[in-house]
């Protein structure tokens, strides 16, 4: 027998860095409408091959193909352009403002709107979404949204729903059934299984719908979030949004090399589907489809969003740095409010002329809330909430301690 | 709910209980009694079950889960029978993941839960550490009272059972450090009941903490002797309806004029035996509720002794005691008339076989209250 060679340890490495190219073969895909439909009861050991094909409903010329493809009228489906776009126009409009130091920190969703945008669509009001922070389509794409409150959020400022305590995009908003972003990675999916559970346990009909990166995948909370929900069966979608990138860091690095993230949900005997999350169209069937086996006693689904992170991970870091430039242009799945809007003119019901409309339409929308949220200030012009009130909300009632501590600091 | 509605019956009820410790004609305590019902002599885990049947009974939203708490009724039996009576939908038991137990609880809160968990051994409580300091802690402050988690965290802690190093340990301060958190800590069966009432129906996150060495009775240290049961003690003898003992306030557990002892759980009786054996008339704080703390009833009684033993069972640096002897030092500076003294835990791991020398008995109490008295 040979002679053992020294042990290696094996670290991943993405197949592109900056100077060269990546070869985008690492992510096994699947022709539009090759992939079956399930029917909503069916087990979850009955979908273990889904997890490891790639859901997709739009094809190359814009036709929606295949059992996957929903039935939406054209009304349904421009208003998701709408949301998708709308979500665009504010990122790029507030990522201007944090350079202009309006506030400390932003963070875009460029590339990923589909998928937080139709899931919004899908879902009901009174579900929850316990969300990352690269999610702000589930509170644009919504009927009540309230991008002044959000910019005020952003800003820091004298409105500021949140009083000035948390972090630019760590919204809270439990009217919009959108969860306290905590910033802390994969506490949130846990959270959300308790909170399905308690939906079970009361015999209300709310689903709960939890968000994750690929990177915070590995995280303990999301492991402890697949037992428990399969464990209790809770009404609960466990969104993974494989973007590829964790700031640096490959998603190899997260345990995706030779598997998939939707995998993860097999072992764990949870229904799991892998769908492009570049695929309005996609991205609302397969969310359909969870949320109507959650709400039917059928237990949780673990989907796998497929995209790519197109901008930096947040203001705070330049991608060029550790990824090739010309990524986006590369990436096999697209841009989803291209592929949409394709899809609509296929259709006959839009053109460039409309989309070119919409465009400066929301973006002008996007001015004009960001013009009402500055006249309550801005982080830079130093209009924050009173230090005073940072010794509120503690505790219920604030203690004598923390009464005593607002008194040293004199005000 | 919240615990700021208790009234002042509930309260006086809990100081006349244990006035009734040093005052056997106990006439407010016999008022007390029939202001809250009928009552039987309970161990502390008899009036932990009582106090969670009884929130189970009145609160649709109470549930409890933990591991092995379900059909077997925990491994300390503080749960047995409820799932019977409640149904597997309210009292069931959970995977073994503290972090998720607590993550869990920390999302049914938001819905609108009390979730009451069990994590088997205080020991057993850092793998949910994120999700009690950075979720459940912070998450009425982040979100402005938008989502808040009243959950109350049931935990064993403490030595004393022969556990060695992870049946033993008491984290307390690790909590007391939390901004958020309420930490409690029982020593008889009235006030756990009543402390643990008051949990639940309190707003904040608590951390509850049992002393699982007076379970059974109430724990002098003197290991070498029997038990004496709680049917034997006073405050053994609980009411079977609801009462609520307030959080952050401490009781004076024994009366005195020589020094004052701060302690909390096993350390109170420990503290008691040590002034009997060493003939110091010291007046016993128990604190029940560790933080937020009732720091007028500290400064009352050190500017009256002017000396002061913080006594604790967790290892001593950075321990709670540090904290009780920094705010004496700053409120009571120039009433001292001795430097205050600490016992505690040593900074080592709790060990087996030699746990009795690890544990802070009444001899080293004792020691210190000579120590003192004779600054």
């Amino acid at each position: 027998m040979a002679p053992y060679e020294p042990l290696r340890l094996h670290v991943p490495e993405p197949t592109g860095r900056p100077g060269h190219d990546t070869d985008f073969s690492y992510l096994p895909l699947s022709e539009a409408g090759a992939v079956r439909r399930p029917p909503v009861d069916a087990l979850a050991t009955q979908t273990s091959d889904l997890a490891f094909t790639l859901i997709r409903v739009l094809d190359k010329d814009g036709n929606a193909v295949g059992p996957w493809a929903p039935d939406l009228d054209v009304a349904t489906l421009r208003k998701g352009l709408r949301a998708m776009v709308k979500t665009r126009a504010f990122d790029a409009r507030m990522q201007i403002a944090q350079r202009q130091k309006k506030m400390s920190f932003y963070m875009l969703s460029l590339g990923e709107e589909a998928i937080s945008c139709a899931h919004a669509m899908a879902l009901t009001d009174g579900d929850m979404c316990f969300p990352t922070y690269r999610q702000q389509g589930l509170l644009l794409a919504r009927d009540d949204c309230n991008m002044v409150d959000m910019i005020c959020q952003l800003f820091s400022n004298q409105n500021d729903p949140l009083k000035g305590r948390q972090l630019p995009v760590m919204y809270s908003s439990k009217k919009q059934g959108f969860f306290s972003i905590s910033g802390n990675l994969a506490t949130q999916v846990i959270q959300a299984v308790g909170w399905a559970m308690a939906s079970a346990i009361k015999g209300d009909t709310k689903v709960a719908s939890s968000w994750i990166g690929d990177g915070a995948t590995a995280e303990a909370d999301f492991h402890t979030g697949l037992t428990f929900a399969h464990v209790y069966r809770a009404p609960v979608i466990l969104n993974v949004v494989n973007n590829q990138w964790a700031i640096s860091t490959f998603q190899a690095i997260a345990g995706g090399e030779g598997t998939t993230f939707a995998a993860r949900g097999v072992g764990c005997g949870i229904a799991s589907l892998r769908v492009d999350g570049n695929d309005f169209l996609a991205v609302y069937a397969a969310s359909q489809w969870a949320l109507e086996r959650a709400r039917r006693n059928l237990g949780p689904t673990l989907i796998e969003w497929v995209t790519y992170r197109a901008g930096p991970h947040s203001t705070s870091d330049d991608p060029t740095k550790y990824r090739p430039a010309n990524d986006v242009a590369r990436f096999p799945l697209g841009d989803p409010i291209a592929r949409l809007k394709q899809h609509l003119i296929t259709l006959g019901a839009w053109s460039d002329a409309e989309h070119d409309a919409l465009q400066k339409e929301l973006e002008a929308e996007v001015t004009a809330a960001q013009k009402e949220a500055e006249r309550h200030g801005t982080l830079a012009d130093g209009h924050v909430r009173s230090p005073a009130e940072m010794f509120e909300d503690v505790y219920k009632v604030m203690p004598a301690h923390l009464r005593q501590q607002r008194q040293e600091l004199g005000i | 709910m919240d615990n700021d509605n208790n009234s002042s019956s509930d309260m006086n009820a809990a100081q006349s209980r244990l006035k009734q410790v040093n005052d056997p004609s106990g006439g407010s305590a016999v008022r007390a009694a029939t202001s809250v019902g009928a009552t039987s002599a309970m161990t502390m885990i008899q009036a932990l079950r009582s106090a969670m049947d009884v929130m189970l009974e009145r609160d649709d939203n109470v549930v409890v889960y933990g591991q092995d708490v379900g059909y077997f009724g925990g491994v300390f039996r503080c749960t047995e029978g409820l799932q019977k009576k409640y149904g597997t939908s309210r009292v069931f038991d959970a995977p073994i993941s503290e972090g998720g137990i607590v993550g869990t609880a920390v999302g049914m809160g938001a819905y609108g839960l009390r979730p009451v968990v069990e994590i088997q051994f205080a020991d057993y409580v850092y793998p949910a550490t994120d999700q009690i300091v950075s979720e459940a802690a912070r998450l009425r402050y982040r979100s402005v009272g938008d989502f808040t988690a009243p959950i109350t965290i049931r935990m064993p802690c403490g030595g004393g059972i022969y556990g060695g190093q992870t049946h033993s340990q008491s984290p307390e301060a690790m909590f007391t450090q939390v901004c958020g958190l309420r930490t409690v800590m029982p020593s008889n069966p009235y006030d756990a009941k009543g402390l643990l009432i008051a949990s639940i129906e309190c707003d904040d996150p608590v951390i509850f903490l049992e002393p699982k060495r007076l379970y059974n009775g109430p724990f002098d240290g003197h290991h070498e002797n029997p038990v004496v049961p709680w049917s034997k003690h006073p405050l053994g003898n609980v009411p079977e309806g609801y009462y609520t003992v307030p959080l952050d306030t401490a009781a004076i557990f024994r009366p005195g004029k020589a020094l004052t002892v701060i302690a909390y759980g096993t350390m109170v009786y420990v503290s008691e035996a040590a002034a009997a054996e060493s003939g110091v008339d010291a007046e016993i704080i128990d604190l029940r509720s560790i933080w937020p703390l009732d720091l007028e009833t500290i400064v009352n009684s050190v500017k009256k002794t002017g000396r002061c033993v913080v006594v604790h069972e967790a290892t001593r640096t950075s321990g709670f005691g540090a904290e009780l002897v920094s705010l004496i030092q700053e409120h009571c500076f120039y009433h001292l008339e001795a430097p205050i003294e600490r016992v505690a835990g040593w900074d080592t791991p709790y060990p087996h076989a030699q746990e009795w020398a690890y544990f802070p008995g009444p001899q080293r109490v004792a020691e210190a209250f000579k120590r003192a008295m004779e600054a």
